[in-house]
């Protein structure tokens, strides 16, 4: 599920590992985050817990250089989100984000470790943020656009795969062509039906804050049904999906 | 007097000869916060009070018999064992673990048997695994008990004091809550549950005292209970722990020894989101729940002895959240006034909601405005907690201005 509070999942992934291993399938649970969140309190609770208690979890974090306007020399002062993991004594390796196989065997290692053994790993993949944080940001306002270009030149992770592959003889300059054209096609044909669809209907937003509906809820949505049958140019119900 | 175990029985030690009717002499003096066991001043009388001379609780076998809701249960004629609270919840967590493989509880200290016992015998029985300590951060055993239960376990976790709840405030308020919601139904954390001690106990100050119901009955999608005996707790703590949604239990600290029932020993869940009537009455319907029933308690026995022929009503929600605002409409619509009583403070407390609802819901019947006798808007105080607390004596003055508006 989403959420957009920063590292609560750290803990939970602690949790959920801990359920693998007493349902005994030899699984693992895997956790990702970035370099910004490793400080909220969540990450050093979560991996402290893992680690005390013996949680097949691997945490990965995706260290991109950047939370939003913040980079990471005023994010932290230590070696990275690395060197915190061999405090709370869990197995570490930094790696580089931007090398599939490298992200690859490493996770797989990590993998092996937390199963075998029930206890976490922490992964930190180097990378570099190409992009705006979000549609909401414009990232020339805090770093330059050189920056961003050299990065995305010298250490382009979907150009170093294309050059391996091509090395391989498994790729042509051109194979992508096609693709990259019918994949636009298709999310774009994906878009605009999702646009036409209606939203859910409006006595849908009271289901599911409880497994049943209590009391309470039952007499919001009769109100909510009656203010809407009484404006409903006001609030455009012909959005929305009927009841 | 109200119900600090702690204190009375050192006042006891003390004898109370020497304190009736004068001051302690300087050397003798307890630096407790509560008030005096000096008993015959106004308006107590002689009164008897506290949770240890209720007549609320289910003291004897015979009690349980005839209690119409372990009837109903099913559990009245069954066997019973004395136990105080903290026992009870003991025994609760104890039908959990033994008839559901996947619960494990955890927390601060919850191994060796808990800071107030309440998980002792556990790890023997059900072994570390199940029953383990966690390193000392609320906030990562919240999450910690989200994820597992994300994951269709059972997870009970213990925050040592609800005063240290605040850390994990985030996991339950924006994780926990609305992970069924915001899934659209694809997941949930229903085998979450949250048990805590809290409230006062007479010599706990601002962070062994707190009682934080009103925080967490702001969030759609929680479910929050304070049990008021030992009865209750099992079975609430029972219900809270196989409902399918994120519950939280606060736990009145002062009642796990002092409040002592015969219990049944079978598994029983009582009903969630439903109040009970524990004296019915004419004139005046008296809310409250956790060990404020107590005081309550003795504010409605010294309203009936000083004003002959008026009867309260008194009504334990026990679900704080969804609370069962039928029960107190109903009782209102009798009596026509009503009294709201809680340790948290007066302001935003828990009472300003269900005055709300039932001005809301009783206007006309209404016959005076609806009291609320809350703890002062400052934070739980130590030696000040004698006039900080919704005590019997204040409830009774409350009774009084509705009663002769």
């Amino acid at each position: 599920t989403i959420s957009s509070p920063l590292a609560t999942q750290i803990p939970q992934a602690a949790g959920a590992a801990y359920a693998l291993r007493r349902d005994g399938g030899k699984q693992c649970a895997v956790c990702y985050f970035g370099e910004g969140a490793a400080s909220e309190g969540d990450f050093h609770a979560g991996l402290n817990m893992a680690a005390t208690l013996g949680c097949p979890v691997i945490f990965y974090c995706r260290n991109n250089g950047y939370a939003i306007s913040t980079p990471s020399v005023e994010q932290y002062r230590g070696d990275g989100i690395a060197s915190r993991g061999i405090g709370y004594g869990i197995d570490t390796i930094r790696v580089d984000g931007n090398d599939i196989w490298a992200v690859y065997a490493a996770t797989k290692a990590a993998r092996k470790i937390a199963v075998e053994h029930n206890r976490p790993v922490l992964i930190e993949a180097m990378t570099y943020r190409v992009s705006h944080h979000s549609t909401s940001d414009d990232s020339s306002a805090y770093r330059s656009k050189k920056e961003v270009e050299d990065w995305s030149k010298r250490d382009n992770p979907v150009s170093r795969m294309r050059a391996w592959l091509e090395n391989k003889g498994w790729w042509a300059n051109g194979d992508d062509a096609e693709i990259a054209k019918s994949a636009k096609a298709e999310v774009l044909h994906a878009f605009s039906a999702a646009e036409k669809l209606k939203k859910p209907s409006i006595g849908l937003m009271f289901e599911d804050v409880y497994d049943q509906l209590p009391p309470e809820l039952e007499r919001e949505r009769k109100e909510i049904d009656a203010l809407v049958r009484k404006y409903p140019d006001y609030y455009q119900v012909h959005d929305f999906a009927r009841q | 007097m109200y119900p600090h175990a702690v204190s009375s029985i050192l006042l006891a030690r003390s004898g109370k000869a020497a304190i009736r009717g004068r001051l302690l002499p300087t050397a003798a003096r307890r630096l407790y916060s509560s008030v005096t066991e000096n008993d015959n001043v106004e308006p107590i009388r002689g009164l008897d009070l506290g949770v240890a001379h209720s007549k609320l609780l289910l003291r004897t076998v015979s009690a349980v018999r005839s209690n119409s809701e372990l009837r109903t249960l099913g559990v009245a004629e069954g066997e019973t064992r004395k136990m105080n609270m903290c026992q009870a919840v003991n025994d609760a967590m104890r039908h959990a673990l033994t008839t559901d493989e996947t619960s494990v509880v955890f927390g601060e200290d919850v191994a060796f048997g808990g800071v107030f016992r309440c998980s002792v015998g556990l790890a023997d029985d059900f072994g570390r695994e199940r029953i383990f300590n966690t390193p000392l951060t609320e906030q990562g055993i919240a999450g910690f008990a989200i994820g597992l239960a994300s994951m269709g376990h059972t997870a009970i976790a213990e925050i040592q004091f609800a005063d240290y709840i605040f850390p994990a405030f985030d996991q339950i308020v924006n994780e926990a809550a609305k992970y069924r919601y915001r899934s659209g139904n694809q997941f949930n954390v229903g085998g979450l549950t949250i048990r805590t001690p809290c409230s006062a106990v007479g010599h706990g100050g601002h962070y062994h005292s707190q009682s934080p119901e009103a925080f967490f009955a702001h969030v759609p999608g929680l479910k929050v209970l304070m049990p008021r005996s030992p009865v209750q707790a099992k079975g609430l703590l029972l219900a809270a722990i196989r409902d399918p949604n994120p519950t939280i239990v606060f736990e009145p600290k002062i009642l796990y020894r002092s409040a002592v029932e015969q219990v049944p020993v079978d598994e029983y869940e009582l009903p969630l989101s439903k109040a009970e009537v524990l004296k019915t009455g004419k004139d005046v319907t008296v809310v409250g729940y956790g060990s404020q029933i107590y005081a309550l308690e003795n504010a409605i026995q010294m309203i009936e002895r000083d004003m002959p022929g008026v009867t309260c009503e008194l009504i334990d929600l026990r679900t704080i959240l969804p609370y069962d605002a039928e029960t107190v409409a109903e009782s209102v619509n009798k009596t026509g006034r009503l009294v709201v009583a809680h340790e948290a403070p007066r302001t935003q407390g828990f009472a300003a909601e269900l005055a709300a609802e039932i001005q809301e819901r009783c206007f006309l019947r209404l016959e005076s405005p609806i009291q609320r006798v809350c703890g002062l808007f400052i934070p739980h105080p130590l030696v000040y907690e004698r006039f900080y607390m919704p005590c019997a004596v204040r409830t009774y003055e409350a009774i009084k201005n509705s009663l002769s508006y």
